[in-house]
């Protein structure tokens, strides 16, 4: 490994980016968050539970979960991000979703949805993982049961060098050289409930990488409960 | 040895270890995971001996028998009424718990109540799958003429309606209006045009510091203040119909201090729960 590699924001190998975090953030929701990495910025609104439409998609057993993410049209490098469902943006749902569903418990309420809305004005890399960080904060803010936060970021590596939640540059450093592997986990258990991969990398330099991830992600949950604890002690706790 | 190491009455967050050892047990909002008590949902950690439960502050609301709440006629079905009752489930109003008259059939009945219409009603059943039956025949239960109706979480309205009905009857003797508060958050209000608006601010007002303490007497100091007159300590059991409606809300809130098990977490089986009754009926 080249011991003289430098990042390009000057971060450490296992530094993630400054991070801002804010829940009940969209007052009419019923639970939302704000989720600030670098200068990713992702918004979570969550509606429900509520009554299911059509209703072939009600399960009997239990409540759903429908993510949808979208990046608005000024959100990227300057160029229009078209509006509306994209082949990118609907398999990022369906991760965030399945990244999310791991903690949930909507077995009080069967045949209804729970959904989120995540929003992102402003990406520069990492936009899944600043997606599920909001939508976690803002599932716990909604009031529903989830036995954990989710924190998610990303691993890669770039130049041979492993390096912990990906920025703009550094993705585009190595032209596709460059492996990105966003994470998700549950942190109480370790489990992991998203894990994508794009590049190449060894086995053993994946499972280190697995192993960076961890006290990154712990940090982003103890900020997404914090995040929680400032909305609801702001204006005092009851003593 | 256990060790407790979130505070009681603080608020807890999904994750947060609670405590630590087998010394405690996991009820409601939380759960177990190896030696540690964890929280599984946003809200305020209550301590009953061994026992640890987190109390709801955010969340929609989700029928339960006996409820007395407030809801709105949806659709006019061929026996009876869908109501919309601020809740992910719709409730159905069937022809025999609507009036006491024989209902013919194939009668119109919308002689009864009419789409938009808002009732005050009970709830006598909720299944496995929440599908929810109302009465309007009982005490206080009625359908409401006029008026408004706004909508407060339901998770305050507990604190809205007071010890023994105390905060309520302080805003409807401060404002004159009648007021009734329903389980499922919403509250109908009808009184001189101004006096609505002070009191739907108070009710706003108990909703928004409900979680800081002295709430009683801020609200009395804010009534006092916007009226421009001095609120008597009321004197209970007004010959007010209207209160009938709180009469059992308060009973029901005193029976209920512990809510009916909830379906949760498979981890979170609540163990606690029958250690709970047993010392309740000591």
């Amino acid at each position: 490994m080249a011991e003289e590699f430098k990042r390009p924001s000057g971060r450490k190998n296992d530094e993630s980016r400054p991070i801002e975090a804010e829940a009940g953030v969209i007052k009419a929701a019923d639970g939302s968050a704000r989720f600030k990495i670098g200068d990713t910025e992702a918004y979570a609104a969550v509606y429900g539970p509520r009554e299911l439409h059509p209703k072939f998609l009600q399960d009997p057993k239990t409540g759903i979960l429908r993510c949808n993410y979208n990046m608005m049209p000024f959100s990227g490098d300057g160029t229009r991000v078209r509006p509306g469902p994209s082949r990118r943006s609907k398999e990022i749902s369906l991760v965030t979703e399945k990244a999310l569903i791991p903690v949930m418990n909507l077995e009080d309420y069967p045949n209804t949805v729970v959904d989120v809305f995540i929003e992102l004005p402003q990406t520069d890399a990492g936009s899944r993982c600043a997606g599920i960080c909001a939508a976690s904060i803002a599932l716990a803010d909604a009031g529903l049961v989830m036995k954990d936060m989710v924190p998610a970021i990303s691993v890669g590596q770039v130049r041979r060098n492993l390096i912990v939640d990906l920025d703009g540059a550094e993705e585009h450093m190595d032209e596709n050289e460059g492996t990105d592997i966003p994470i998700a986990m549950i942190p109480s258990t370790e489990e992991i409930t998203l894990m994508q991969g794009d590049g190449i990398i060894d086995r053993d330099d994946l499972k280190k990488a697995l192993e960076m991830v961890k006290p990154a992600l712990k940090k982003i949950a103890e900020e997404q409960r914090k995040a929680l604890l400032n909305k609801y002690n702001s204006t005092g706790d009851q003593k | 040895m256990g060790e407790l190491i979130a505070k009681e009455k603080t608020t807890v967050v999904p994750g947060q270890v609670i405590a630590k050892g087998m010394d405690f047990l996991p009820s409601h909002g939380t759960y177990r995971l190896k030696d540690d008590v964890i929280a599984n949902r946003l809200g305020i950690l209550s301590v009953e001996g061994k026992v640890l439960k987190t109390i709801p502050i955010n969340g929609r609301y989700l029928p339960r028998k006996d409820d007395v709440i407030i809801g709105k006629v949806n659709d006019i079905l061929m026996s009876g009424w869908r109501m919309d009752i601020n809740s992910p489930y719709s409730a159905v109003l069937p022809l025999k718990d609507a009036s006491f008259d024989y209902i013919q059939k194939g009668a119109d009945l919308t002689k009864y109540f009419r789409l938009e219409d808002y009732a005050v009603a009970k709830i006598t059943s909720v299944t496995s799958q929440n599908l929810v039956d109302i009465t309007v025949k009982g005490p206080g239960l009625r359908r409401l003429r006029g008026g408004r109706v706004i909508k407060v979480s339901p998770h305050k309205v507990p604190r809205i309606i007071g010890k023994k009905v105390s905060m309520v009857s302080m805003i409807k003797n401060g404002t004159g209006c009648k007021i009734i508060v329903g389980q499922n958050g919403l509250v109908w209000l009808e009184g001189e045009p101004d006096m609505e608006v002070v009191a739907v601010s108070a009710l706003k007002k108990i909703q928004d510091e409900s979680h800081i303490s002295g709430l009683t007497e801020r609200i009395k100091i804010f009534l006092e203040k916007t009226l421009g007159k001095k609120i008597e300590e009321q004197a209970p059991n007004e010959d007010n119909n209207d209160n009938k409606g709180h009469e059992y809300v308060s009973k029901r809130e005193e029976n209920n201090k512990h809510p009916v098990p909830s379906r949760t977490h498979n981890a979170d089986k609540p163990v606690a729960e029958k250690l709970t009754q047993k010392t309740e009926e000591n």
